[in-house]
């Protein structure tokens, strides 16, 4: 009778390793996360620094002016991230890659800078971010099997970033956390200006 | 035979099935991203690969600490996107002469700027410090190994040369002390002293 659960442990212990050793098929272009394309989608914006910088530049400029931009940021990116996203799909033509730069230079510069927004221009900023990097997401994404559910993983990525970092910047508003927020966006600001360079460099 | 060799016991058996599944592999059909963490960390290593940078980078930290607000941030704020329009330039193909001379004598005169705890103006040492941001970024922000990702050297640079300013300001706090402040005299002297190395060098 004592020897069934040391059977058991044995069997459990001997299948996981069998598990563990067992390969899969490799046929992943960008990232699978074998759970599905709406995983595949939320795993591509964060393994995807060039759509990843820029929702953190946009949620890090959201945060610092408040819990009202903040708040503006999260629903409005998103939606008009899925918009761009649908319009790249259903497209899939050229994308300008000039676009990625240029909103880590706006925006690493408005969140180095420290600037005051309106809640429209922030609005504005939001929508046009998501249009536009939505749109390089959707345009990519063509991968058989992918599409508009892993469209939905990367909006369901945007928004959960977006919220978590807009919500921890919205509490740093002095001293020397706000001053680490300012570097980030200056941070952010420098690699966009680098990415110019290598953009227009003669020979591109 | 060791027990957990023996194919009789749950070890030995395991490893017979982990190895049953290792030669059971498909085949691999990834299209391999190559170069992108190498991209990463070849932009990490430039910068703290040359004693130049890393000094100049350690002095302008250090003087933001002994000027104290508000250059002690505004410092590692501005320098980063400047040192990137450097770059830019550099990638561009925009000259700037005497490229090696600029960067060592920027490590002399910050390096002197520390030692006689120097206090002009915030935009005077705003100018001072983004024109040797300048040099330092067309001479290193160009520099990306073949291929290799321009974003993510981009953001390894950046990060680097960042973090190096935090480890200026860090050391520099000791300011608030007498002890600190001598010590913080003598690096200054002591970074100096390396430009000039720096200087024969370059015109060598």
């Amino acid at each position: 009778m004592r020897a069934a659960p040391k059977r058991a442990g044995e069997i459990a212990i001997g299948s996981g390793v069998a598990l563990l050793a067992g390969p899969t098929g490799a046929d992943a272009h960008l990232v699978t996360s074998g759970l599905g394309p709406v995983y595949d989608g939320l795993l591509h914006l964060l393994v995807t620094p060039e759509n990843l910088i820029g929702v953190v530049a946009l949620a890090l400029l959201a945060g610092a002016r408040g819990v009202v931009h903040g708040r503006r940021a999260l629903f409005v990116l998103p939606a008009a991230w899925m918009v761009g996203g649908i319009v790249g799909l259903a497209v899939h033509g050229r994308v300008s890659l000039a676009l990625m730069p240029l909103s880590f230079v706006l925006l690493g510069g408005l969140v180095a800078a420290d600037v005051r927004l309106s809640v429209s221009v922030m609005t504005a900023l939001a929508a046009l971010l998501g249009l536009g990097h939505g749109y390089l997401d959707g345009a990519t994404m063509d991968q058989p099997g992918l599409g508009a559910s892993a469209l939905l993983g990367s909006v369901a990525a945007v928004f959960g970033l977006v919220a978590l970092t807009a919500s921890l910047v919205v509490t740093l508003q002095t001293g020397w956390p706000r001053i680490v927020v300012r570097v980030a966006g200056s941070w952010i600001a420098a690699i966009g200006l680098l990415l110019l360079g290598w953009g227009f460099r003669p020979g591109a | 035979m060791s027990r957990a060799l023996d194919p009789r016991g749950w070890p030995g058996r395991a490893l017979l099935a982990a190895s049953a599944l290792l030669l059971w592999a498909p085949p691999g059909q990834a299209h391999v991203e190559a170069g992108q963490a190498a991209g990463f960390l070849a932009g990490v290593a430039h910068p703290i690969s040359g004693l130049d940078h890393v000094l100049a980078m350690i002095a302008v930290g250090l003087w933001g600490a002994q000027l104290g607000m508000p250059a002690v941030w505004m410092l590692p704020v501005t320098f980063p996107m400047i040192m990137a329009l450097g770059g830019m330039l550099g990638l561009i193909g925009v000259p700037l002469p005497g490229v090696e001379l600029g960067i060592a004598v920027s490590a002399i005169l910050l390096g002197l700027a520390v030692m006689s705890e120097l206090r002009p103006s915030l935009t005077a040492t705003v100018a001072v410090v983004g024109l040797f941001g300048i040099f330092h970024g067309h001479a290193h922000g160009t520099e990306l190994p073949p291929g290799q990702s321009a974003l993510l050297y981009s953001v390894g640079f950046v990060i680097a040369t960042g973090v190096l300013h935090g480890v200026g300001v860090a050391v520099g706090l000791v300011h608030g002390r007498p002890w600190g402040r001598r010590l913080l005299r003598v690096a200054g002297g002591g970074v100096a002293a390396a430009g000039f190395w720096f200087v024969w060098r370059a015109v060598a």
